[in-house]
């Protein structure tokens, strides 16, 4: 059925809740199908939950209702089980479970207290997710829908209030939107924080017939997963959002490119695509307001480099994915050398928010310069994982230590690394930052699309930077010769520093070719590939100087340029380390401590990681047994 | 790689009856390339030689473009692959929680290195910068199935599994 009015629009909204509230005492369960719950087998779980309806004479989906949903974001603990009615909250969730949860929970009410979420420092039980620190920290504004809604029916994003803000939207001037949007101080969340309503004006005041909006799903940074979530879990508020810049800047096509190794966002974005034309939410005559708009989305092909916008462009018309040197903009000339605005998902994803409720509305969290919230996705050495959205300011101390539950294996703390491949590593010092796009720059570091990994004691810095630009020399594609050479010289410096063969001399070298890179390189890519170098090198100089000169690993990852010892105070004689040694270099009996044969220690690292107790630590090579 | 191993490159005689569907449903346009090498990767696990022709004969756009955009893109590849394709992400997040050991570990076993291919063709070993799925550190994908959280120990468990598994 398509529809022909906003006023059809909102009645079959009206239509959706009035059901949705309805059921809202059945007894449902939401079982998770983002990538992370799938890997830990949620189809299998939701399948049972459906077998287990019907072997006892239900009526699905009267009585009861098995629905799948996007991601909750706490991928590891999946997977993750809401149960309806009390909104119990259940985690690693087994088919073999289900008889249990069914008998017990679905139809009496109890708790299945083995299957809840426990802090991992009080041990504290948590009923509902809003009880779990991890959720109640947050603020989920653009993630509301994620893991309420089914991504891949319509009618479900819709009840929960999905295109009310293009109906909204078409129901102003599109110069009006435009304004709204410059008055919210809505910010690039990609990474780069350029300011989107002056984005938008710029491609709307721009000569030309054609104009396109682009959604950067490309999301390459390791370690940042945001994107793919929200694709995956609320396909619909992308599109929303994309459906009103493109009523704002006057454009009629629009493209979402997605990366090639998003197989499952590529199928949820095609699907509410077909979904939205089928009621006439895209497509001709939007709405029935003579409004016409049409989207695709294109697979990536698997290049880092094509996040960058020219490199992206030049992807989707057909070519190889290399970045251009941007004299114009490309809201007067991009794709096709039409005016065109490039947006990451999320910044797409929050303008329906804005719409709906106002600028100031939106100013009113965050921070001034940093309006809104932002979506990371907290991974590493940190006991919770998972996606974090907060509002902008938030400390990264918060982030860490109240919704991380702070360092697995209660490790000392060593580094938080934002930004991805063009961050930098930020200290334990820095930890009462706030996060916003301003602050994180000026130390050294970068906001990036919202990648926030976690290092501790047991994480060589040197290490780490050596691994960033491994794999920047790998993705650069190679056009401009400060990154296709800059890059290498780097990793030669480097490799040399992670295996003991530092000269002295090297970290200035690092800091020369680094900065020379950054003021010569073409595209973006180039111009902040030297940032986890050079943080390093700021923050953490005493670990260069060491592998410099004294070609000692105190953290003990680079091989042959450390000894592990075990402190016989602190061994309990375990026998972690012995059984974790795979070259039999580890001497001792049970209760009694252990010690090293270093004849035999091929220093793989793996009794530092093995030992609970942290007891063994790495040594100098020339400090005795 | 033993030479002698790799399966001719030769294209199927009937490579231009095969792609004749894909050709029809896309648009002479150029911005169709990469979709179009991505159907056609997709089927033959490689691109044959002489189908880079006939897309370009399809496009009307030169040879040299299709071989320029074949070449860039890591998700196209110009010799066969396995039937499955086994991807050890090395993301930061995969990398501090030991990605290094399980990709060692699996080379060791399939017994190829990282971007190699078995002699049967049933496997193919792959690296990639991050899968998006950094909350299960370390992660291996086959195909399109995810495996979290591995270690070495359990590698010899998912190619038992995997060679179980028929094509997909």
């Amino acid at each position: 059925m398509k529809l022909t009015s906003t006023k059809a629009l909102e009645e079959w909204q009206a239509g959706l809740a009035e059901r949705e509230r309805g059921r809202s005492s059945a007894r449902r369960v939401r079982v998770c199908a983002g990538t992370g719950c799938l890997a830990n087998g949620s189809a299998r779980v939701k399948a049972a939950f459906e077998a287990e309806a019907s072997a006892r004479g239900l009526a699905v989906p009267l009585e009861f209702a098995a629905e799948s949903t996007g991601c909750h974001g706490f991928c590891e603990r999946g997977p993750l089980v809401v149960i309806q009615p009390g909104e119990i909250f259940y985690e690693r969730v087994k088919p073999e479970d289900v008889p249990e949860i069914f008998e017990k929970t679905v139809l009496r009410g109890e708790i299945v207290s083995r299957l809840q979420y426990r802090d991992p420092n009080t041990r504290q039980p948590a009923r509902t997710s809003g009880e779990i620190p991890f959720y109640a920290r947050q603020h989920r504004l653009v993630l509301g829908r994620c893991g309420e809604v089914d991504p891949f029916k319509i009618e479900s994003a819709v009840s929960r209030g999905a295109y009310r803000g293009l109906a909204r939207a078409l129901s102003l001037e599109p110069e009006s939107i435009v304004s709204m949007i410059k008055e919210s101080g809505l910010r690039g969340r990609g990474g780069g924080g350029f300011p989107t309503g002056v984005k938008w004006e710029s491609a709307r005041k721009a000569p030309g017939k054609h104009r396109f909006v682009l959604a950067n799903g490309d999301e390459g940074d390791p370690g940042a997963f945001m994107d793919r979530s929200l694709m995956e879990g609320d396909p619909h508020s992308v599109l929303e959002g994309m459906i009103i810049g493109a009523y704002a800047v006057g454009s009629r096509k629009g493209f979402i490119y997605v990366r090639a190794e998003y197989p499952l966002a590529v199928k949820a974005l095609q699907q509410a695509i077909v979904q939205a034309k089928e009621r006439g939410l895209l497509g001709r005559n939007i709405l029935g307001t003579g409004f016409d708009f049409d989207l695709e989305v294109c697979r990536g092909g698997g290049a880092f480099v094509c996040g960058e916008s020219s490199a992206l462009m030049a992807s989707i018309e057909g070519r190889a994915g290399e970045p251009r040197v941007k004299y114009i903009r490309s809201t007067e000339r991009g794709l096709w050398n039409c005016p065109t605005v490039l947006n990451n998902v999320e910044t797409w994803a929050n303008v329906p928010h804005i719409v709906l409720n106002g600028p100031a509305w939106f100013r009113s969290i965050g921070t001034e310069k940093s309006p809104g919230t932002k979506i990371f996705s907290l991974v590493g050495k940190v006991k919770n994982s998972g996606l974090v959205e907060i509002p902008m300011g938030t400390t990264l101390r918060t982030m860490i230590e109240d919704i991380g539950g702070g360092v697995l294996k209660n490790r000392a703390f060593k580094a938080v690394q934002t930004g991805g491949p063009s961050g930098g590593c930020l200290p334990a010092d820095a930890l009462d930052l706030p996060v916003d796009f301003d602050a994180l720059t000026a130390s050294g570091s970068m906001m990036g699309s919202g990648g926030m990994i976690v290092m501790d004691e047991r994480t060589c810095m040197v290490d780490v930077a050596r691994y960033f630009v491994d794999f920047l020399a790998e993705e650069s594609c190679g056009k401009c010769t400060p990154c296709r050479e800059g890059l290498k010289a780097l990793q030669r410096i480097l490799h040399r520093l992670c295996s003991g063969m530092g000269e002295p001399g090297d970290g200035e070298r690092l800091r020369e070719i680094g900065r020379t890179l950054a003021d010569t390189a073409l595209c973006g890519l180039g111009q902040t590939a030297p940032n986890p170098v050079l943080s390093v090198l700021r923050y953490f100089p005493q670990e260069i100087a060491e592998h410099e000169g004294e070609h000692f690993c105190r953290a003990g990852v680079c091989r042959g340029m450390y000894w592990p010892r075990i402190d016989p105070e602190k061994c309990v004689g375990c026998g972690a380390c012995r059984k974790a040694c795979a070259a039999g270099a580890i001497r001792g009996t049970s209760r009694t401590p252990h010690s090293v044969d270093r004849a035999l220690c091929v220093t793989c690292g793996a009794c530092l990681e093995a030992c609970p107790f942290s007891a063994i630590t790495a040594v100098r090579r020339e400090d005795p047994e | 790689m033993n030479p002698e191993a790799v399966p001719t490159t030769e294209a199927p005689e009937s490579l231009a009856f095969d792609l004749q569907d894909l050709f029809k449903a896309t648009p002479r346009h150029p911005r169709f390339l990469l979709p179009l090498l991505q159907d056609i990767q997709s089927r033959y696990r490689y691109l044959p030689r002489a189908s880079l022709k006939l897309v370009a004969d399809h496009l009307q756009i030169p040879e040299s473009r299709v071989y320029a955009v074949a070449t860039f893109y890591k998700a196209l590849s110009l010799t066969p692959k396995g039937e499955k394709t086994v991807k050890v992400c090395l993301g930061t997040a995969c990398h501090l929680r030991g990605a290094a050991s399980v990709l060692d570990a699996l080379s060791r076993s399939l017994g190829i290195p990282p971007g190699g291919t078995t002699a049967d063709l049933r496997f193919t070993l792959e690296t990639v910068n991050c899968l998006g799925a950094c909350a299960l550190a370390p992660v291996v994908t086959v195909n399109e199935r995810v495996y979290g959280q591995m270690t070495p120990g359990r590698v010899a468990e998912l190619i038992r599994e995997e060679s179980h598994h028929e094509a997909d």
